[in-house]
C-alpha cells in the first residue's frame, strides 16, 4: 500500500530547545502536530538529524498563564477561535522528538550525531520514501525502548511502528519483522513486550 | 549438490561431549519439521561434526510466558513470538567427524573427541553428507535403504559386516525377516561368505509370505545357482512346489548328550536325567539313544543297576527322547551325511536354506541347528588349523555365516555355554564362522553374546528390559533409545556397531514388488544374466 501523504516534505516547525537526546520544535500552525511516533528531521543534507515524535503539547505562550474557558455562548470550537482571533498567537504548539539517528556522508547512521540540532533549523515530517529508507534498520528501536520519556515506552514504539509500517509496502511483514526485533530486545521483560504487541495490532 | 545443503536448522548454544549438544532452531523451522532419528552436520571452524536429532525441545526466554501465555488467537502475535521469545530446541548426539583438510577427507568419517564451538551451524545432512560417511553403492558396499526422511541409498560394507557376529532385533511382525532377507542377499552378492540359514518358518528358501497376504519370493527362486534348499520335510517342500536339493535326515545314532544338554528345558528334564544320559553313552556306546527307547523292561533294570541311575531320572529321559525319537526326519542310522553334503554346498560358494517344515516346534529346531552347526564349525576349525599351519591363505575355509532365528532358546544365560552358537559368538572369526541372530527378545540373550555382536540392526522394541540389552554398552545409549522407541512399528530400523560409522535409523530398502526383484539381480553378476564385466563397468 503506498502511502496517501504527497512525497514533498512537509515542513511543520522548527527547532526551539535541542540536545543530544532529544530537540523541542515548536509548529508554526497551532494544532498542527505531527503524529505521535512519526519520523521527523532537523535540518538537511549532512546535517540532518532524525528524531521521532514522543510528546506534544499546546500551551499558553507565557509559562504558568493558563487559557481560561470561553465558548460558553459559542456554538462551535471554531466559532469560539473566530470570535478571539487573537488566542492563535497568544497559544503555542510543541512537540519533542527523540533523536534516533543522522546522516552523515550521505549515509544514515541510526545512532545520536556528534552535534545536536541547531536552533531554528526546520524540522519536516519525513516522507514515505525517507521513511522507507530510514527503517531498513531496526537499530533505532534501542534507543526507544531506552527513552524513559514522559510518553510510556509500550505507546511509544507502537506508534512508531505504526507509522512507519504506513509507509511500507508489505505492513505486515513490516510488524513481524519488528516484532521479532522487539522480542529480543524485550526477553527480558516480557509484560512489556506483550503490551507492546498488543498496540501493534491493527 | 542438493538444495538441502543450505537448510539451515539453528545453531549450537551448548553441549558436553558426554551429553552431545544443545542447538537452538532458527526463527524460520518449526519444531513440528525436525524429527527424532534425522542425521544433521554441525560445521564447526575446523571440521564437521556429524550426528542424529534425538531429542526436541520448547524453550521460552522468560518464565513470564508460559505463566500468563500471549493470545494465541492473533496469528501476529504467534508469529513474532515464534523463534524469538519462543523457540525449539534439539538435542544432537555428534558421533563422527570430517576434517576440513584434503588429507583428513581421506581418512574418513573418524569417532568423535571433541565438540563443536558455540553457534555453529546446524543443517539437515545432505544426501552428499551421507555419501561421504556411509560410502557409496560399490562392490563391498550394499544399498540396505533410506535413512529416515531421505533419499540416499545408506550403504553397509558388507565385507566388513561379515567378520563379526551380527543381530537383527524387534518386535513379531516389525519386519525383522524382510530386513534379513536383504541383509542375506546383500551378503550374496557383496562378500565373498556364504550363509547357511536355519530357517524355521520356511521363510527365505522358496518363498515367504508377506503380513497382510500374498508371498514374496525367496533366495532360490532370485539366485537359482547361488543357493540350495535343504529339507527336513520332503512333504511340505513338494507341496510348496519347492525344488529341493537334498532331504536332511538325522540318525539316532548322531544324537550325543550335549545335544539333549541344551533340550534340557524343552523337553522338560530333570538335571539328574540330563547326568543320566551321559552315563548311558558311556554304558552304551553309539547308539545309546536308541538302545534306551527298545529297550525291554528287563533289560532296564539291569542297565539302572549297572550304571547306577534312578528310574524316575531315567523314565524322564526316556520321555524327552521319545519326543525326538517321533520327530519325521530322525531315522535310527541316517544314509548320507548332511554334514558332509551341507559343507560340499558351502565350499562351492553355494548358500544353504535349511528348511524345517511342518517341524516347526523348538526342539526339532534347537536339536538339528545345533548338531549340524556343531559338526560344521569342527571341520572349519580343523581347515583353519591346517591353513595356519601350512601358512597358506588359499587352504582357509570361505567364511561362513549362520543364521539362527528365535535365537534367545540357543543363546540364553542357561545354555548359551553348551550350544555352539554360544562358542562361535564369543570366539568371533577366528575359525571364519559368524552369526547372523534374529530374535524378539533380546534381553533373554547372554548378555556376553550381546556384547560380543559386532553390527546389531533392530527394528521397534518396546519392552524396556529389551531396549536395555540391545543397546548396552553403546555410546549415547540414552539418545538412542529415544530414537528406537519412536520407529515405526513396521518398515523402520536402527542400525549401529561395526559395520557402520554411526548409528542411523533407516528404511530398509523395497523387497516384494517385481522392481525390487530387478534392482536386487540388476547387480548381481550373473545371476540377472549380465556378464561380470558388464556389471563392473558400470562401478567405474
Amino acid at each position: 500500500m503506498r502511502p496517501i501523504e504527497a512525497e514533498v516534505p512537509a515542513r511543520v516547525g522548527e527547532v526551539v530547545e535541542a540536545s543530544t537526546r532529544e530537540f523541542i520544535a515548536q509548529c508554526y500552525e497551532l494544532n498542527r502536530l505531527p503524529p505521535l511516533g512519526s519520523l521527523v528531521r532537523a535540518g538537511e543534507g549532512d546535517a540532518a538529524i532524525y528524531g521521532i515524535v514522543h510528546y506534544a503539547a499546546t500551551t499558553g505562550l507565557e509559562p504558568g498563564r493558563r487559557p481560561v474557558a470561553r465558548g460558553k455562548d459559542e456554538v462551535s470550537e471554531e466559532a469560539v477561535y473566530q470570535a478571539s482571533p487573537q488566542l492563535a498567537r497568544l497559544l503555542k504548539s510543541e512537540f519533542s522528538a527523540l533523536v534516533v539517528g543522522h546522516r552523515r556522508n550521505g549515509k544514515l547512521c541510526q545512532y545520536l550525531p556528534p552535534q545536536p540540532a541547531h536552533i531554528h533549523g526546520f524540522v519536516h515530517l519525513c516522507p514515505g520514501a525517507e521513511v522507507r529508507e530510514f527503517s531498513q534498520s531496526f537499530s533505532f528501536l534501542t534507543a526507544l525502548v531506552h527513552a524513559g520519556a514522559q510518553t510510556p515506552t509500550d505507546e511509544l514504539i507502537a506508534a512508531a511502528l505504526r507509522c512507519m509500517a504506513v509507509a511500507q509496502e508489505d505492513r505486515r511483514a513490516f510488524l513481524v519483522a519488528a516484532g521479532k526485533e522487539l522480542a529480543v530486545l524485550l526477553s527480558g521483560d516480557y509484560q512489556l513486550l506483550r503490551s507492546t504487541l498488543g498496540r501493534l495490532r491493527e | 549438490m542438493s538444495g538441502q545443503d543450505t537448510a539451515k536448522l539453528g545453531m549450537v548454544i551448548s553441549g558436553s561431549l558426554e551429553e552431545g549438544v544443545e542447538v537452538r532452531l532458527d526463527s524460520g523451522v518449526s519444531v513440528e519439521d525436525v524429527i527424532v532419528g534425522r542425521q544433521v552436520v554441525i560445521e564447526g571452524q575446523k571440521r564437521r561434526f556429524f550426528g542424529m536429532i534425538s531429542d526436541v525441545r520448547l524453550a521460552v526466554t522468560d518464565p513470564g510466558l508460559t505463566l500468563t501465555p500471549p493470545d494465541t488467537s492473533d496469528p501476529f502475535i504467534t508469529e513474532v513470538l515464534a523463534g524469538t521469545s519462543t523457540y525449539g530446541t534439539i538435542h544432537v548426539t555428534p558421533q563422527v567427524t570430517i576434517g576440513g583438510e584434503a588429507a583428513d577427507l581421506l581418512e574418513g568419517p573418524q569417532a568423535v573427541k571433541t565438540i563443536p564451538g558455540h553457534f555453529a551451524r546446524v543443517s539437515l545432512a545432505s544426501e552428499r553428507d551421507m555419501e561421504l560417511v556411509f560410502g557409496k553403492e560399490d562392490r563391498q558396499r550394499f544399498y540396505i535403504g533410506n535413512p529416515l526422511d531421505m533419499e540416499t541409498k545408506l550403504c553397509l560394507n558388507l565385507e566388513e559386516l561379515v567378520k563379526r557376529s551380527n543381530g537383527i532385533f524387534g518386535k513379531s511382525g516389525t519386519g525383522k525377516t524382510f530386513l534379513t532377507r536383504i541383509l542375506l542377499i546383500g551378503m550374496l552378492q557383496k562378500s565373498k561368505a556364504v550363509n547357511l540359514i536355519f530357517d524355521m518358518h520356511s521363510e527365505y528358501g522358496w518363498a515367504g509370505t508377506r503380513e497382510g497376504g500374498g508371498s514374496v519370493k525367496g533366495l532360490k527362486q532370485l539366485f537359482p545357482d547361488r543357493v540350495a534348499v535343504f529339507t527336513l520335510d520332503e512333504v511340505s517342500s513338494r507341496r510348496r512346489k519347492v525344488s529341493t536339493d537334498y532331504v536332511v535326515k538325522i540318525g539316532l545314532n548322531e544324537i550325543t548328550p550335549e545335544d539333549i544338554a541344551i533340550l534340557r528345558s524343552t523337553l522338560n528334564l530333570t538335571d539328574l536325567a540330563v547326568e543320566a544320559a551321559y552315563q548311558l553313552r558311556k554304558t552304551l556306546g553309539r547308539d545309546w539313544l536308541s538302545k534306551v527307547l527298545t529297550l525291554g523292561e528287563e533289560e532296564i533294570d539291569e542297565l539302572l543297576k549297572g550304571a547306577d541311575i534312578h528310574e524316575g531320572s531315567f523314565q524322564s529321559l526316556r520321555r524327552g527322547l521319545g519326543t525326538i525319537g517321533r520327530l519325521g526326519f530322525v531315522v535310527p542310522e541316517a544314509k548320507d551325511d548332511a554334514v558332509r553334503a551341507i559343507l560340499d554346498m558351502l565350499q562351492q560358494g553355494r548358500n544353504v536354506v535349511l528348511e524345517f517344515g511342518r517341524y516347526q516346534e523348538i526342539a526339532a529346531y534347537l536339536l538339528v541347528a545345533n548338531m549340524l552347526s556343531r559338526r560344521i564349525y569342527q571341520r572349519y576349525q580343523q581347515q583353519m588349523e591346517e591353513a595356519i599351519a601350512e601358512d597358506k591363505e588359499s587352504l582357509k575355509p570361505r567364511p561362513l555365516v549362520i543364521t539362527i532365528e528365535e535365537a534367545h532358546k540357543f543363546l540364553n544365560p542357561e545354555v548359551a555355554d553348551k550350544t555352539i552358537f554360544g562358542t562361535i559368538a564369543r570366539e568371533m572369526r577366528k575359525y571364519n564362522v559368524t552369526l547372523l541372530i534374529i530374535d524378539q527378545r533380546p534381553s533373554g540373550i547372554n548378555e556376553e553374546v550381546m556384547s560380543q555382536l559386532g553390527t546389531k540392526i533392530t527394528c521397534l522394541l518396546d519392552n524396556e528390559r529389551d531396549i536395555d540389552s540391545v543397546l548396552a554398552g553403546v555410546s549415547g545409549k540414552s539418545a538412542l533409545k529415544t530414537v528406537l522407541a519412536r520407529l515405526a512399528p513396521r518398515q523402520q530400523a536402527l542400525i549401529f556397531g561395526h559395520a557402520v560409522p554411526m548409528p542411523v535409523a533407516f528404511q530398509p530398502r523395497e523387497y516384494g514388488s517385481a522392481r525390487s526383484y530387478k534392482d536386487f539381480l540388476s547387480i548381481s553378476p550373473g545371476a540377472g544374466g549380465m556378464a561380470v564385466e558388464d556389471v563392473e563397468k558400470l562401478w567405474e
